[in-house]
């Protein structure tokens, strides 16, 4: 099933038809072995048109990406989501670059849902993920500049009645051959009567003065920096409601009865309804609703009471080498390479549930009014949204606006194919809609523990794999088996499952740009009643943990240094290579360090950019690891923003490292055991290492930064640690386990 | 009813004295810079001033502020204020920027203890502060940089 540039879908459709109208497809990243995680088939109609038009342009509007007003302002539509990755900075700097506009003259807004216009050109439908957001509108971003700055330039040229070649435009200023001079607000009104040309020339890049520089700063720095950047938890809207749901205490547990009279008692509490979440509390502020909340009588029955996380684990271990595996690839010289090899390595591998815990806990304001359901929302997705709210509210999808503000983090949580917290604040508005005085705008607030035990969580997994080296050193056979939760099963984009094969699950391990032979790889996709999700970097959060420490120990056993082996086996892999040589010599690989340090390495390929990482990694006094230095090598193509590029490694690192020394959410008896921060550690400043940034410099097109940097810190920590005491981490987190100096 | 001074300005208070300070200044004042993370001071993205003191408002009741001068990011007008915004702005700091009222008001009232601290002071001042996106790095650059341009 294949998206349409029209927005709708076609079934048996071959590959290269598709590929000719969407640009690119599946195949074409497995092709370039990408490993891409939010490519979407959908399941949805996407033909969705903006519910109302953009702004009527009283100054000049030569594409739906930008709008020059008469005084001169420029304002960038921003089809992407900013959840902090930086994304509204970067494509602004690429409409500026190709426009030659001011910089300090710039504003950007947020695109409406509107999926033929502002479709992701990755994926065909309207979201972010994936880290495509620089990388899909690269070049469409630079036609759209260099589009608009040639019809201001032909619009000066007319008006001085000189060529538009004898035009010159720098930083907002239109300049003629004999020292006319003209803002872009000037010719403006005369470009806007001018037909739109075709295929403009772009910039030579040798000529860029904003990409690749470090003078563009973030767009949305001072906003944030005083309080006033609006959040969706910010929204304020007349005689507007805050609602809070009490949500099953199990996972699958129903409700039998509730008693509300306590709730409507509290003062603030307006209404108490039901809804497919559970028992919606709606207050005049959050306080009451929370209150409210706490009074209500409760009668659930006990779900899945008999989930249990290390049930699970048993579980997972047993069906290694059962039935019900899916093939991801197969050599017939694997079992015997394994037989006759002369070192081996045996491991089982086991990685938690993890939540996002994205800083602003989910949440979203809808209203239902004039015959519409209008929505606030950190909406990452917004075809998903709309055509969710839709099906929610009951009404058409051309019937639903949504208003997309920034979000206080997702790390994937809101890139979710249920529309979760869009669809529940539409159940909470249309319930009140048919009571007196409910016809009002309700904010639908998770807690932090509504957040944080409502599923939705990077699934559990284990890995079993049987590494040989033959007497030469060389791998004489690779057997590999992940168990774990499909995240594409049962939602829209289930039909990207082939042959049982999600290949979210298994990026990083297959396919593998090391040179391996002799590989085989199975996967097994059982079925829970948690429900997953991408989580930064997605299938990568494991495969390069198991791959890369794997990389470390089978260097060890053929007696080789970590990086040279790595190296060997990347014959093929400039780029890779590229990135693992240059942390290698800036972090100082191999230097000589103090008693009680060491040094550890990884380098992922992830979502078409490299990464490689040296980590200095020492021991606190009670023996749990602190990671003192990494240094990061990265090559993502083109650098746009390299000061962005270094921001999004130096968080992947910290992100990273949470996962890695504390990330584990644990399930007992069907209920979630951690709630809030004290029990759900993440990151704190005492734990942030120093991180030294690297970009290799590129001409190749730019890729993504949000989420390739992750992947390789846990495994190069774990390196690091295995050097300095000897023990070898085969279950995450860090925090389980005490370490002691060799 | 009980009165606070909030970023200069006396203001009555409506809702019940015991209501969590934080849903007071967001939902009664309307000012919504500083923000709910988790409920219970874990996460430091509701740090507020109380008499020019870092104090988590979603776990403060509204009556300890009472008769005393309340501080949100939308208040901030001291010269370490100042040099602490400048910094984190010059250094581009903020990446969802959701945790970073809170981060720039416990920076701000360490400077105005501290105001020459070593990386320690900072661990210490600003373990209360999650950022999820990890701009750890950068808030540590910020703040020394805020100090050497008040000392210079």
């Amino acid at each position: 099933m294949r998206i349409f540039e029209d927005g709708n879908i076609g079934t048996a459709i071959d590959g290269s038809t598709a590929s000719t109208r969407d640009g690119l497809n599946r195949r074409d990243f497995l092709k370039s072995g990408a490993a891409a995680g939010f490519v979407l088939a959908l399941q949805l109609p996407l033909g969705n048109k903006a519910m109302a038009a953009a702004p009527a342009a009283s100054g000049f509007a030569p594409n739906a990406f930008i709008r020059i007003a008469p005084d001169s302002t420029v304002t960038f539509v921003i089809k992407h989501h900013e959840m902090g990755q930086g994304s509204t900075t970067g494509l602004a700097t690429i409409l500026a670059e190709e426009l030659d506009c001011d910089w300090a003259k710039v504003k950007t807004e947020y695109a409406p849902a509107d999926t033929p216009t502002y479709k992701n050109l990755a994926f065909g439908a309207q979201g972010t993920g994936g880290s495509t957001a620089i990388a899909n509108s690269w070049p469409q971003m630079r036609q759209a500049g260099a589009t608009a700055r040639a019809m201001l330039v032909s619009a000066a040229a007319q008006k001085w009645k000189v060529k538009p070649e004898q035009i010159q435009v720098s930083a907002g200023v239109i300049s003629g051959p004999a020292g006319q001079k003209a803002a872009f607000g000037d010719v403006a009104a005369a470009a806007a009567k001018l037909p739109v040309p075709k295929d403009v020339p772009l910039k030579d890049p040798k000529n860029f003065v904003l990409v690749g520089k470090q003078q563009t700063r973030r767009v949305d720095s001072i906003a944030k920096c005083t309080g006033k950047a609006m959040y969706t938890m910010d929204v304020k809207l007349p005689g507007m409601l805050t609602a809070v749901i009490a949500r099953p205490p199990a996972f699958g547990a129903q409700l039998k009865s509730f008693d509300d009279s306590a709730a409507k008692a509290v003062p603030g509490v307006k209404f108490v309804v039901k809804v497919p979440e559970g028992v919606a509390v709606v207050a005049t502020g959050t306080w009451a609703a929370l209150q409210g909340r706490k009074a209500l009588k409760l009668d659930w029955d006990g779900g899945a009471a008999a989930l249990s996380t290390e049930a699970m684990f048993a579980d997972y271990r047993k069906r290694v080498g059962g039935a019900g595996a899916a093939s991801v690839t197969r050599s017939e010289q694997t079992a015997s390479g394994l037989k006759s090899a002369a070192k081996s390595v045996d491991a089982v591998y086991e990685f938690p549930y993890l939540a996002h815990a994205a800083m602003e806990p989910m949440n979203c304001v809808a209203w239902l009014h004039d015959g519409i359901i209008e929505t606030w929302g950190g909406h990452q997705f917004p075809t998903f949204d709309q055509n969710f709210a839709a099906q929610a509210a009951g009404l058409p999808p051309e019937k639903v606006k949504l208003n997309t503000l920034v979000s206080g983090g997702s790390f994937g949580r809101r890139a979710n194919a249920w529309s979760d917290f869009t669809v529940e604040a539409v159940n909470v508005a249309k319930a009140i809609s048919t009571l007196p005085g409910g016809k009002v705008p309700v904010r639908v607030q998770q807690t932090r523990e509504d957040d944080m035990r409502g599923g939705l969580y990077r699934p559990q997994y284990i890995h079993a794999v049987k590494v040989g080296l033959g007497s030469d050193g060389h791998i004489a056979g690779w057997q590999h088996t992940v168990v774990g939760q499909s995240i594409m099963a049962g939602g829209p984009m289930a039909s990207l499952i082939k042959d049982g094969v999600d290949e979210t699950s298994v990026e990083g391990v297959w396919p593998t740009p090391y040179a391996l032979s002799n590989a085989t790889v199975d996967l097994y996709s059982p079925e829970q009643p948690v429900r997953p999700l991408w989580w930064r970097s997605v299938g990568h959060t494991h495969t390069a943990f198991v791959m890369e420490t794997l990389m470390d120990e089978l260097a060890g056993l053929a007696r080789q240094d970590a990086v040279a082996w790595r190296l060997n086996l990347l014959k093929e892999q400039p780029r890779l290579a590229g990135v693992l040589k240059l942390a290698a010599e800036k972090g100082g690989w191999g230097k000589t360090l103090p008693k009680g340090k060491a040094q550890g390495v990884a380098c992922h390929f992830s979502f078409n950019t490299y990464v490689a990482q040296v980590v200095e990694v020492s021991l606190k006094p009670d023996g749990s690891p602190r990671v003192e230095r990494v240094t990061v090598a990265v090559d993502c193509g083109v650098p746009v923003n390299p000061d962005q590029i270094a921001a999004q490694m130096e968080g992947c690192v910290g992100f990273g490292l949470a996962a890695a020394l504390y990330g584990e959410i644990e399930i007992e008896q069907g209920k979630v055991k951690q709630g809030n921060y004290h029990e759900y550690k993440v990151l704190r400043i005492p734990d942030m290492p120093v991180v030294e940034v690297h970009i290799v410099p590129s001409t190749e097109a730019p890729t993504g930064v949000g989420e390739p940097g992750v992947p390789p810190l846990a495994p190069a920590v774990a390196n690091a640690l295995a050097k300095l005491t000897g023990q070898r981490v085969r279950r995450l987190p860090f925090a389980r386990h005490k370490f002691t100096q060799a | 009813m009980l009165n606070i001074k909030v970023n200069g300005e006396t203001r009555e208070v409506e809702s019940d004295p015991s209501t969590p300070l934080l849903w007071v200044i967001r939902d009664e004042f309307g000012l919504t810079g500083t923000k709910y993370g988790c409920g219970v001071a874990q996460c430091g993205a509701c740090t507020v001033h109380v008499d020019g003191k870092p104090m988590r408002s979603c776990s403060a009741p509204t009556y300890m502020a009472a008769g005393r001068e309340l501080t949100t990011i939308e208040g901030l007008q001291s010269a370490a204020a100042k040099a602490v915004q400048q910094a984190w702005i010059d250094l581009d700091v903020v990446q969802c920027g959701y945790c970073q009222s809170g981060q720039i008001m416990s920076a701000v009232a360490l400077l105005a203890a501290t105001p020459k601290p070593s990386d320690e002071d900072i661990d210490n001042a600003m373990a209360g502060n999650i950022c999820r996106c990890a701009t750890y790095h950068r808030i540590r650059a910020a703040i020394h940089r805020a100090a050497g341009s008040l000392t210079a």
